[in-house]
């Protein structure tokens, strides 16, 4: 039988200090920058217009700038697309956005106007469009907000049923953290921001939580089993427990996001991305950040968890209450 | 061990349900039948692509309130949905969707078509259809002086009406331009009187040349933009002479020295008679005047047709659609139920349109695009091999890890896994979900995530084993005790993926359904199915001492 990891017994609580300082020092600048830039959204939460154009022959992207510049669309980013027949046009500007107010449609077909004047209706075809009027995509943005939102609350009720208050916050706290470590490396690598990215946040979240559970379902059961233990040693004990567990499921799931990294195709490969980073980040965080933030929220507001002496991590004498 | 046999049996039936819900269904759908599309019964495998994986279009559309506000907009995207709903029904694509979502939101989904622009068109059109007689009392002109004296005092007077443009429209003079026409009337020298008076005076004067029949008048390409302008101001339209309408004609017409013009008709505000008691409307072509679409009244429609037309006889009536004078022909004599619409230079297919929006009634309210997705077949198609082959080599992945990490208990996984597939795509039929690309990838990851049921349970069996238990105890107390973990941990997965169905749109929905039918189904398949497999093994061996696992 193979195994591995099996009756470690390593000290994850004793590495909360550089854990959660790497953890800081990745997230802070991002959050910075976001605060200031903002992510790169996609036309779907600002609004816009998003053509993936296929023409029969190589074209020259100045040209196709030219004429859309004469045709009016101000703002247009245009884009290689895999090949150098395939181009994407984003029209996302103000002045682009406000047009299409009286219609989300408007933008599209002065694109395709322009196109058919310079090219000719033949030498191109449409594979993708998105039009998206400036009320839906303020709309989905704040749908987004308000989903992350009540996916937090609603966990957390569930979690302050099942568990106690404290393994609740505890868990959410280091999910916060591990989403927000996953917003940050969308906004290093700029990632274009789609309803499908947040999803994949949003897995990332369900994901992590999960793994938290994990290792709290085990802290509750020692908990029970080792009354006498020290809390951070209790807390070490149950981490490497659960560790084989927690590296499979990490290691077969990251499989399967493999698979769609490299077959997915270019509109699931961001939600990959996004998922792969989340579940490095979440199964790193349910080791060293959450046992230890349960501890620090035990030290600070002691006799909850059990009538037990908690120690301060490092030294761990099991001594009794 | 009859324990065993109702567990079997449990299997047993869950396998069969699941294949019953995949079996191809027959239900009843908008498909081709001989070119033709109809309401037909079809056998088909349950679970639908979406749009992102077949191609089509998406629009999502609102109640248009920029020309003025709607009184309930609730109301009248109730009612605009089933105008659309018939529109797309004769529209010519098989399954399309039209769909309310919220109070003011209507969606449509047309799989794979290929002219997105003239879809647009069909649903948005009005279509509002209204019979109108033109103005003989020479209305226009005159309150023309009074409009003008408006327009001065909004300071709109200016710009497009250069001094270039009077010069150069003066000397032709409209009997010039009109030359060729036979049916010139008394009202021809009213114009240049009209028009050199004009000249000096403010745009209503100068701009509006009397056209060939009564109420109907002519603006250049060069001064439309500011007579458009002027009428759109609420001043001139409260000066308008009561009871009369200003609308323009649908065509520019080019008329003598190679100038465009816009006929401007001055029609009784009062329709005599509207779209609503049209019950049939066909495209057709007429050597004389082109296209055309005929269409045919109800009786009471017939009859208020022809006392209205009877008492004009003599009068021209104006074809008004969606505000636009289509045609003015002279009333020769009273009209019954039949009547056509002559659409000049334009294509068999748009007469198509028109009869076919005719024919499905005017929408209540206008409608603005407020979404618009469109996806090449080319690239659905390319989605659903690209996510077939990341879900093979998922799986294969999965696989090689279970049997090499976990033997004989991995091998039981897997067959569990194969159920697990099983069993989702049922859930899916049976929620009558659409798969989407986003579909697959939460398909794709829940195969990652539902193994993670199994590891809780075998490193638990594994601990249990260490302790020196038996295999039997170990297997029990291993499923028992990694139970907590596993409902809890699946629980909240599942709670954000409800979040996220709840506050998604279409294709995010798609993976929040996949997402909670796989975390179903790896419940079922891990707790109960894979340890009736144990059972099983168990219930072979006389005394097992050792579990590959």
């Amino acid at each position: 039988m193979i195994r591995i990891f099996n009756n470690t017994n390593f000290d994850f609580l004793g590495k909360w200090r550089i854990a959660s300082t790497a953890l800081v020092a990745f997230i802070v600048p991002a959050l910075l920058w976001i605060i200031i830039g903002g992510f790169n959204y996609s036309v779907e939460f600002t609004g816009g217009t998003l053509m993936q154009i296929e023409f029969v022959e190589d074209q020259d992207v100045g040209r196709v700038r030219n004429a859309l510049g004469s045709a009016g669309i101000e703002s247009a980013e245009l884009q290689r697309f895999g090949s150098d027949r395939e181009l994407v046009i984003r029209a996302s500007g103000a002045a682009d956005v406000a047009r299409q107010v009286e219609g989300a449609e408007t933008v599209v077909a002065s694109i395709r106007q322009a196109l058919d004047q310079e090219f000719g209706e033949d030498a191109y075809t449409v594979i993708r469009t998105e039009a998206v009027g400036p009320r839906v995509g303020g709309e989905l943005r704040q749908r987004a907000i308000i989903a992350l939102l009540i996916s937090f609350g609603v966990t957390l009720i569930y979690l302050a049923w099942r568990f106690e208050w404290r393994f609740g916050v505890a868990a959410l706290v280091s999910t916060i953290a591990d989403i927000l470590a996953t917003a940050a490396l969308m906004r290093y690598i700029n990632l274009e921001v789609s309803l499908f990215v947040v999803g994949g946040l949003l897995t990332v979240l369900g994901y992590s939580l999960n793994d938290k559970i994990v290792v709290f379902d085990r802290v509750r059961e020692n908990l029970k089993k080792f009354q006498k233990e020290a809390l951070s040693a209790l807390l070490n004990r149950s981490v490497n427990e659960t560790l084989p567990r927690t590296v499979m499921t990490g290691t077969t799931t990251l499989a399967t996001l493999l698979a769609l990294l490299v077959f997915g195709g270019e509109v699931i490969r961001p939600f990959a991305i996004v998922l792969t980073f989340g579940i490095v980040v979440g199964t790193f965080s349910s080791m060293f950040i959450a046992p230890s933030v349960l501890l620090k929220i035990e030290q600070r507001w002691p006799h909850a968890i059990g009538a037990r002496r908690v120690t301060t991590e490092g030294t761990a004498p099991a001594t009794q209450s | 061990m009859s324990n065993l046999k109702y567990r079997l049996l449990i299997v047993g039936l869950l396998v069969a349900a699941s294949i019953v819900a995949l079996w191809p269904r027959t239900t009843i759908e908008r498909v081709e039948r001989d070119g033709v599309f109809a309401y037909d019964t079809v056998k088909r495998f349950p679970v639908k692509r979406g749009l992102d994986l077949r191609g089509g279009m998406h629009l999502a559309l609102e109640v248009d309130q920029s020309q003025g506000t709607v009184a309930d907009p609730a109301d009248a995207i109730a009612r605009a949905e089933r105008v659309v709903r018939s529109r797309i029904d004769e529209f010519g694509v098989a399954e399309p969707l039209v769909q309310r979502i919220g109070e003011t939101r209507l969606i449509v989904e047309l799989p794979g078509i290929d002219d997105p622009e003239r879809a647009i068109e069909v649903v948005q059109q009005s279509a509002f259809l209204q019979f109108q007689i033109t103005d003989r009392t020479q209305a226009l002109e005159r309150v023309a002086p009074r409009l003008d004296a408006i327009a001065r005092d909004l300071n709109l007077a200016v710009g497009g009406t250069a001094d270039g443009d009077t010069a150069r429209s003066s000397p032709i003079g409209l009997e010039g331009l009109l030359q060729a026409d036979s049916s010139a009337d008394s009202t021809s020298s009213d114009s240049s009187a009209t028009q050199s008076q004009g000249a000096s005076t403010g745009p209503f004067q100068r701009s509006l040349q009397v056209g060939q029949l009564p109420g109907q008048y002519f603006v250049s390409a060069d001064d439309e933009p500011l007579i458009r302008t002027l009428l759109a101001r609420e001043e001139i339209r409260n000066a308008l002479p009561p009871g009369k309408q200003v609308k323009w004609g649908a065509d520019s017409l080019l008329l003598g020295a190679g100038e465009y013009y816009r006929p401007l008709y001055v029609l009784d505000s009062r329709p005599i008679i509207t779209g609503e008691y049209l019950v049939d409307a066909r495209p057709n072509q007429d050597g004389l005047q082109g296209t055309v679409v005929e269409f045919q009244l109800n009786n009471e429609g017939g009859r208020r047709f022809r006392t209205e037309t009877g008492r004009h006889v003599g009068d021209y009536m104006a074809i008004v659609l969606d505000d636009r004078v289509m045609s003015a022909p002279v009333i020769q004599s009273a009209i019954g139920t039949r009547g056509q619409i002559t659409l000049g230079g334009s294509t068999l297919q748009e007469a198509q349109d028109l009869a076919l929006v005719l024919r499905a009634g005017s929408l209540p309210v206008p409608l603005s695009v407020v979404d618009m997705r469109e996806i090449g077949p080319s690239l659905g198609q390319d989605a659903v091999q690209q996510g077939i082959r990341a879900g093979i080599l998922g799986v294969i992945l999965v696989i090689l890890i279970m049997i090499t990490y976990y033997r004989f208990s991995g091998f039981l996984a897997v067959i569990g896994l194969g159920l697990f597939a099983l069993f989702t795509m049922a859930m899916l039929a049976g929620l009558d979900a659409v798969l989407t690309l986003p579909g697959i990838a939460g398909f794709v990851l829940s195969i990652g995530m539902a193994v993670d049921a199994n590891f809780l349970i075998f490193e638990r069996i594994r601990e249990e084993l260490d302790a020196g238990r038996t295999v039997r105890a170990a297997v029990d107390s291993g499923f028992q005790n990694a139970l907590s973990a596993i409902i809890d941990s699946n629980v909240t997965t599942a709670l954000t993926a409800a979040v996220l169905y709840q506050f998604g749109t279409g294709p995010v929905r798609g993976f929040a359904v996949t997402l909670i039918a796989g975390l179903a189904a790896s419940m079922v398949t891990a707790i109960f199915v894979v340890r009736t497999f144990y059972l099983v093994w168990l219930s072979r061996q006389q005394n097992p001492q050792t579990l590959s696992i």
